[in-house]
């Protein structure tokens, strides 16, 4: 495949993703205005910022479901905004959680697990599904495996949404405001999932504004405002020694 | 007495008489035959047109050459559209029948199958169109963001839900065309109506053979009115 084809990469030292200058317009409006980062191997990137400072437009152009409109997305050496490029494979590696869960009605919790391994990865479904039981057993839903999504409450779909995007055995989880949507009392149950993530060293970048949570968890926080990162550190610089004085009120707000 | 009397004579003179019956029952066939094939038509007509149309109203990025067959498909379908749902189902039958047909001996219900189909696909691709944009734009990108391509988040996500959300739609179709078909007789296909007047024609009585078809349209009617609201109630517990 030679889409797949890996350019000398090296998943110890170069960065597993690399952003180059992204921009992203909407009709008019600069969304993103050239944002750079690099993503390793094991980070915990926290995306954080006011509302409408494009956020969600950056993690979604990381797997194009946004179309950036300039700059490149390095994903393990390969530039997947390039042409040509299969982009299917590259997000077979790449896990996504949204904040309104969006699993699959009319599938019950294993068959919404289990579909994309055995029809993307060729997985028998004996296979997938003692996996997905495993997953399912690990965030404590192993009894609502044939359940629907609607007999689940908010924090149990977004665990789901969790375990189903792992079943791919990604190589990083983007996650959009994971627990936006949620009530207060079933955020940390979600959260609690995430936290287990991190330590088991997945590669993670999440918008969120859980700030608590990336102080937390985070290898690293961003601050991105007007479409652009405006600073970045670990989560003590970034908290306790903020420089711009955008960043500065912002956290006095949201602290 | 004389009212049982004359109902008695009449009941006989256009149903039982040289077997009279048969051409309610044979045409009540040939309606029912017609009805279902042309729905099936128009199902998989009306799939094909919803698909084409949505497609190139979502589909993100792709080659130019795609981009262009997209784009001539949906302006074919836009026409196809526009023309049937324009002009009248009957003006549809006579032209496909004398004029597309015109050259061919051809069963007549073959043509009836094919026109009504036709006619169809377009309100179903109407129908199964707005089921597809009803569903949420972030099952289409779950289904992207786990790497199936745009074809196979159509077959295994966004097809199984809509087909679920517009069965009704489709049931309520079944029903319009069964009474549409009456038109049939203009090409002189023996259906259901065409049965009675042909016996109306024979006995110069209308009312007996008008009569038993208007009631056997409505039962068929009823019967899938009933069963359609069973079905929908069926749907809607299981989402449950
Ligand atoms: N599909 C779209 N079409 C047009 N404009 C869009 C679209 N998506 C986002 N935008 C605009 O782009 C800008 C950035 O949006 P984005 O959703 O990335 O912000 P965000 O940081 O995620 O905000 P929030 O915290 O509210 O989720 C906003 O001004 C938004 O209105
Ligand atoms: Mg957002």
């Amino acid at each position: 495949m030679k889409n797949n084809a890996k350019i000398a990469f090296d998943p110890e030292k170069d960065p597993l993703i690399s952003v180059k200058d992204l921009k992203k317009k909407f009709k008019g409006l600069h969304a993103l205005n050239g944002v750079s980062l690099d993503i390793y191997k094991g980070d915990v990137v926290f995306v954080v910022g006011p509302s409408g400072s494009g956020k969600s437009t950056f993690l979604r152009c990381l797997n194009r479901l946004e179309e950036p409109s300039g700059g490149e997305v390095y994903f393990e050496g390969v530039e997947i905004t390039g042409k040509d490029v299969n982009i299917n494979l590259h997000r077979q590696k790449m896990g996504m959680v949204f904040q309104q869960f969006n699993l699959f009605p009319h599938m019950t919790v294993l068959q919404n697990m289990i579909i994309a391994p055995m029809q993307l990865q060729k997985i028998s479904r004996a296979d997938a599904t003692e996996m997905a039981m495993q997953l399912l057993d690990r965030v404590g839903l192993k009894d609502r495996a044939d359940a629907y999504p609607n007999q689940l409450s908010g924090g149990q779909k977004q665990r789901i949404a969790i375990v189903r995007a792992l079943c791919m055995k990604p190589d990083v989880m983007l996650f959009d405001e994971p627990t936006s949507a949620l009530d207060p009392e079933m955020v940390g149950e979600v959260l609690q999932v995430m936290r287990g993530l991190a330590e088991e060293k997945m590669t993670m970048v999440v918008v969120t504004h859980e700030m608590a949570f990336a102080k937390e968890v985070a290898s690293k926080v961003v601050f991105m405002a007007d479409g652009v990162i405006l600073e970045s550190g670990t989560p003590d610089e970034f908290f306790n020694h903020p420089k711009t004085e955008r960043l500065q009120s912002f956290l006095e707000k949201v602290l | 007495m004389e009212f049982a009397d004359k109902f008695q004579k009449d009941f006989y003179l256009n149903f039982i008489k040289d077997d009279r019956w048969r051409y309610i029952v044979n045409g009540l066939g040939v309606t029912l035959k017609v009805t279902l094939f042309a729905v099936l038509i128009g199902i998989v007509l009306g799939f094909v047109v919803a698909i084409i149309r949505s497609t190139h109203d979502k589909a993100g990025s792709m080659s130019k050459f795609l981009r262009g067959t997209l784009n001539v498909l949906n302006f074919l379908c836009n026409v196809y559209l526009t023309v049937i749902r324009g002009t009248p189902v009957l003006v549809q039958l006579l032209i496909i029948y004398f004029v597309i047909f015109a050259s061919v001996r051809i069963d007549k219900s073959f043509v009836a199958i094919i026109a009504f189909g036709i006619n169809s696909g377009a309100y179903v691709a109407e129908i199964v169109r707005g089921g597809i944009m009803s569903i949420d734009q972030g099952q289409f990108e779950a289904g992207r963001s786990l790497g199936f391509s745009f074809t196979k988040t159509m077959m295994l996500i966004i097809l199984p839900q809509t087909f679920k959300n517009v069965l009704p739609a489709l049931g309520n179709e079944f029903i319009v065309l069964l009474k549409e078909t009456s038109v049939a007789g203009y090409i002189a296909l023996e259906d259901l109506t065409k049965g009675g007047d042909i016996i109306r024609s024979r006995t110069y009585s209308a009312l007996f053979p008008l009569l038993a078809v208007a009631i056997i349209y409505l039962a068929i009617v009823i019967l899938l009115s009933q069963l359609l609201k069973l079905l929908e109630r069926r749907l809607r517990s299981s989402e449950k």
